[in-house]
């Protein structure tokens, strides 16, 4: 059965050492939850700010490390899911539910089942 | 939106949807097999008429709510008949009625506990126990099940068919039994699951892909009951023993479709994922007590997954966990993997003298295994012609047909082309 990893994108970011207000993250662990009461969820995690973040980018054959914040950068990584869904739809049904904001983007992206086959 | 594509859409909520509910309705209406009506009932609705309005925002409450008014209806016809339907008919239309919109927002953990309980009652054959748990928890149809099984699917329709009505006929209560009762019935619950995993585990790489993933489909389950059971510890043994077995998927089966041996894999390509929530299912078993079977057996499956290879594998410990697990599930298939164990951990003269305990075993004398072990120690001590005659007896004894050309490749001296 495949895999997908739902990417959120979220809208804004919290500043660094504000915390999200608690009704917020009860229903983010809600849906959490149903995920795992349905079977379907292998893995999640939330990601600090991207202050807290690096970037190493490889131009001219060598990586440059550039430091956070990344003021010029778009749709940054704010956590993400993984999941074990019948199908696209399935997987596109599940981020559905998500208690999002205004604003968020859920990328829902197929895992490749053998990647070393590909090659 | 194209109708193929909403069609897929159906069918994804349905995955998502079906199991809680059929598991809601079954606790109103008191009868898997009405429930599981009148959920396929707005099923068919729902593919009438969501190509036309869209999907809702919420499918499931809408389809709870269609669900809900089919039930009033079907109820309403039979009601002069029977005055328990008339009954539930006119609970759903007051408030006295437990609110079936509410209960998909609820914790609905308890009524699937009661329709997994349900779905394996000893009243019914495994066959059915199999088909019916598929059908109203997986979120499978008929067809699926049926190309999974290798059945024709009117076989399908027909067990679960019968397996409704002999619910139905037995006055099958919908709870979660008491006592001695959840504890038999909940060994039931953990015994399909796992043989609905075995039967992916058997498919080879040349079968249907709904075959193989009967196995993601047995974990899924499998994940579920540790959700809504937490404090079993077989549950998570199970889970973790699945888990386990999993990561190793794409490596046990070579290109040909061959079973490779544990001894010959590519550790680098097993699962890390499924590895890492093995062992955390296995550490909560073993928190919540002594390890059962299922917990034992994974036991035995994390000392492999933690180890980098054959050599570095702690066998002392997976030899004292096969002794375990004798005591506790006494077999003696066990007692022979217990003599392969020991074989590694002390040396092919000990397993040979465990294995020759066996020997007279009428439950192993039409074993392969059995004569392939034998051999198998009797190569390392260098005693090759009775090792190839054992090898000669298993390939006689095998019915798997690759299985049988590696034994008889083990007949021939070594270094001899076939």
């Amino acid at each position: 059965m495949p895999r997908y990893m739902l990417l959120m994108h979220p809208a804004a970011f919290p500043d660094v050492g504000d915390v999200p207000p608690p009704e917020m993250v009860a229903e983010m662990l809600q849906f959490n939850d149903e995920l795992v009461q349905a079977g379907v969820l292998l893995a999640a995690d939330g990601l600090e700010q991207p202050e807290k973040g690096s970037r190493v980018r490889f131009e001219g054959g060598r990586p440059r490390v550039t430091d956070g914040p990344f003021t010029e950068a778009k749709e940054l990584i704010g956590g993400y899911w993984i999941i074990q869904a019948s199908s696209q739809e399935e997987a596109v049904q599940w981020a559905s539910r998500c208690p999002a904001e205004d604003g968020d983007v859920i990328e829902v992206r197929p895992i490749q089942q053998y990647p070393e086959d590909l090659a | 939106m194209a109708a193929t594509a909403t069609q897929r859409t159906v069918e994804a909520v349905w995955r998502i949807e079906s199991p809680r509910l059929i598991a809601g309705l079954a606790r109103v209406v008191r009868d898997v097999g009405l429930a599981e009506d009148l959920a396929q009932d707005a099923l068919v609705v729902a593919l009438e008429t969501w190509p036309r309005s869209g999907v809702p925002d919420n499918p499931g409450a809408w389809l709870m709510a269609t669900a809900k008014h089919r039930a009033i209806d079907t109820l309403r016809r039979g009601a002069t008949l029977d005055r328990k339907r008339e009954q539930i008919a006119r609970e759903l239309e007051t408030a006295a009625a437990p609110d079936l919109d509410a209960a998909l927002d609820d914790d609905i953990g308890d009524d699937l506990l009661r329709l997994m309980f349900t779905a394996c009652h000893p009243v019914l054959p495994t066959e059915g126990r199999i088909a019916l748990v598929l059908r109203l928890l997986g979120g499978l149809t008929t067809g699926e099940i049926a190309r999974a099984f290798l059945v024709p699917e009117t076989t399908v329709a027909r067990r679960i068919t019968r397996a409704k009505r002999t619910l139905a006929e037995a006055g099958v209560p919908f709870e979660v039994p008491a006592g001695d009762e959840r504890v038999e019935r909940l060994a039931s619950v953990l015994e399909v699951v796992y043989l609905i995993f075995n039967e992916g585990y058997s498919a080879t790489a040349g079968d249907d892909w709904m075959r193989v993933e009967l196995c993601d489909d047995a974990l899924r389950l499998g994940r579920v009951l540790a959700r809504i059971l937490p404090g079993e510890g077989e549950v998570h043994g199970l889970v973790a023993l699945m888990e386990i077995q999993q990561s190793r998927a794409r490596e046990r089966v070579g290109p040909g479709g061959e079973p490779v041996l544990l001894a010959d894999q590519d550790r680098a390509r097993w699962d890390r994922l499924l590895i890492a929530r093995g062992l955390a299912a296995l550490a909560r078993a073993a928190e919540l007590g002594p390890l059962g079977p299922y917990g034992l057996q994974a036991a035995i499956a994390a000392c492999h997954a933690r180890a980098a290879s054959t050599e570095a594998t702690d066998w002392v410990q997976i030899a004292r966990l096969y002794g375990a697990l004798a005591e506790v599930a006494p077999s003696p298939v066990v007692e022979l993997n217990r003599a392969v164990a020991i074989s590694m951990a002390d040396g092919p003269q000990a397993g040979l003298a465990a294995v020759d305990a066996l020997a007279g075993e009428p439950a192993l004398r039409e074993y392969h295994l059995l004569p392939a072990v034998r051999g198998d120690m009797l190569e390392r001590l260098g005693r090759g012609d009775e090792a190839r005659a054992e090898f000669a007896r298993a390939a006689e004894l095998t019915r798997n047909e690759r299985e049988r050309e590696l034994l008889l490749a083990r007949t021939r001296p070594s270094g001899q082309a076939p």
